[in-house]
């Protein structure tokens, strides 16, 4: 096939990767805003995600019930997934970082312990749920062969709803972060920590909730990938999650919609390059993006400097 | 309304408050006047709770309120025109009035619309720039954003730290008519200024502080009319 016929199958394929992306790369950059620190147990979050809705789907699928239209089975999945998740990063901040934090440690030492909390997290779902890889049963809800063509573009319903879904998670986060009190409460946060106490907000309740919500989205990135890759493991998180904190570089870390423009920009440049090279390189593409980020542009598109770490 | 008792508050190993004393009633204007590093705004955020006294006590309305966290205590009827004014610079006019009203979130709707209004009321110009964006604001549509996100609490104390810092004589002029209306419509007001003369002229009483002690407290009148004070604190040679 030549280059150029496949190329809008790819830029389709990059966009619809891209929101996915976005959605995990959005619990970064809420993290960062309101307490300056990167949440490196995020990827982990997205994994437990992926075997949460697994285990559903498995268990719907095991009770007979794998008739249901997928407009059910979907939701089924998602809130389960999101709730434990958006759980899960309540407890990281609280256990955790909290600790921590709360006792003037510098940023490098949440940081640190963000790290220990990912590798518990891998290890404890290693140990539970074994270490060889579970499978989606994806055709059981959305059959290979349900695809459309939309200009020459093949693209599956599967991917449609994959990237729907995505953006309409954006879109209710995007609603509530601008246009409620717990929204703007968050923005007071990120802005001026100590004026939005003096303001009445319970600055912990908040950053706990954005723990929540941005853990949520994650998980939610986890049932999706899940469902579109089919091949989970423990150590999915990894990739997924540094990709997806280059998502949130790329657009600007701190700042909501920089992740959502990141996310979709980093699937493109990915699913792009893979057409003009060997795709084995795919997540060096990823990864030579957030070296070229930090080192010409560490504020990234629409944020704040990463090189700028004032509070180290 | 407002007492604190023999307060000593440290900032790390170095004592910002060594016991100062002061009381506020209700219905007054109270100054706190001294230079850089005397200790004003860390009396301000010894009262809010933002930094916690190590001795002492501070009451409002006959109740302990140090060791509550800020939000407990400005939910009780205090808020804040901050130094520097600290707006949320990147949420609008709008917006930060809203937050300003946070601890009224189970207020009626139209309750928070006619408290806007009054806002409105006393600085025009802020209706005009309602859904600007704070940071883009000059200096003084900054403080009376600044006035009308505190007044959006429904304070019964409002603590105001340098209001006519950074602005144009006239303007302060303009602010401290402003405060003065803000006080006849029921608002104790507790004010830190180092314009002493301009702020001992609305004031009730006023105390003076010096590297974190009080050294003079008085009537306005009195404090005005002392040579030492107007020598040493005041400005004036």
């Amino acid at each position: 096939m030549d280059i150029v016929s496949i190329l809008p199958q790819q830029l389709v394929f990059g966009l619809a990767l891209g929101t996915v992306y976005g959605l995990i790369a959005i619990g970064y950059t809420m993290v960062y805003g309101v307490l300056f620190m990167i949440n490196f147990a995020h990827g982990e979050v997205f994994m437990i995600g992926a075997y949460i809705g697994w285990g559903v789907l498995s268990g719907l699928l095991a009770v007979g019930v794998g008739g249901l239209h997928p407009a059910w089975v979907l939701p089924i999945m998602l809130l389960p997934a999101m709730l434990a998740c958006g759980l899960l990063g309540t407890g990281l901040e609280r256990f955790a970082y909290r600790p921590l934090y709360a006792r003037g440690a510098t940023r490098l030492g949440p940081l640190i312990s963000a790290v220990g909390a990912s590798i518990f997290l891998q290890n404890a779902v290693m140990l539970s749920q074994g270490a060889r890889m579970k499978v989606y049963m994806t055709n059981f809800l959305f059959p290979r062969g349900w695809r459309f063509e939309v200009f020459g573009v093949s693209v599956s319903v599967l991917l449609i709803v994959v990237a729907a879904v995505a953006l309409l998670m954006m879109w209710g986060l995007h609603f509530l972060v601008q246009r409620t009190t717990l929204g703007r409460a968050i923005r007071a946060v990120a802005e001026d920590r100590e004026m939005a106490a003096i303001m009445g907000v319970d600055v912990n309740r908040v950053v706990a909730t954005t723990f929540f919500l941005g853990s949520a989205l994650g998980g939610a990135a986890g049932v999706l990938i899940g469902l579109y890759y089919t091949q989970i493991d423990f150590f999915m998180g990894f990739s997924a999650g540094l990709k997806a904190f280059t998502a949130a570089v790329l657009g600007g870390i701190g700042n909501i919609k920089g992740a959502m423009l990141g996310g979709l920009l980093l699937g493109v440049i990915e699913s792009l390059a893979v057409t003009f090279m060997d795709p084995a390189y795919k997540d060096v593409i990823a990864f030579l993006v957030l070296i070229l980020v930090l080192t010409f542009r560490p504020e990234g598109l629409l944020g704040e400097s990463l090189a700028d770490w004032r509070r180290i | 309304m407002l007492e604190l008792r023999d307060v000593v508050t440290y900032y790390g190993p170095i004592p910002a408050l060594k016991g100062i004393s002061l009381t506020v009633d209700q219905g007054e204007i109270v100054c706190l006047l001294g230079g850089n590093a005397s200790g004003k705004s860390t009396t301000m955020k010894t009262i809010l709770g933002v930094v916690r006294p190590h001795r002492g006590s501070v009451s409002f309305e006959d109740d302990r309120i140090d060791g509550l966290p800020p939000q407990a205590i400005v939910r009780r009827g205090i808020a804040l025109v901050p130094e520097a004014r600290r707006l949320f610079g990147r949420m609008t006019v709008l917006e930060n009035l809203a937050m300003g009203a946070y601890t009224r979130r189970g207020a009626a709707p139209n309750e928070l619309e006619a408290d806007r209004e009054r806002v409105f009321a006393l600085f025009p110009r802020l209706a005009e720039r309602a859904q600007q964006v704070a940071g883009t604001l000059s200096g003084g549509e900054q403080q009376m954003l600044a006035i009308g996100r505190a007044l959006m609490a429904r304070p019964r104390l409002l603590l105001m730290d340098e209001p006519s810092m950074g602005l144009s004589p006239a303007f302060v002029d303009q602010v401290f008519d402003i405060i003065q209306t803000i006080n006849r419509q029921g608002v104790t007001i507790l004010v830190v200024e180092q314009n002493a003369v301009v702020a001992l002229g609305i004031a009730n009483r006023g105390y003076v502080l010096q590297n974190g002690r009080m050294v003079a407290a008085d009537t306005a009148a009195t404090l005005l009319a002392a040579d030492h004070i107007r020598r040493a604190y005041l400005g004036e040679i």
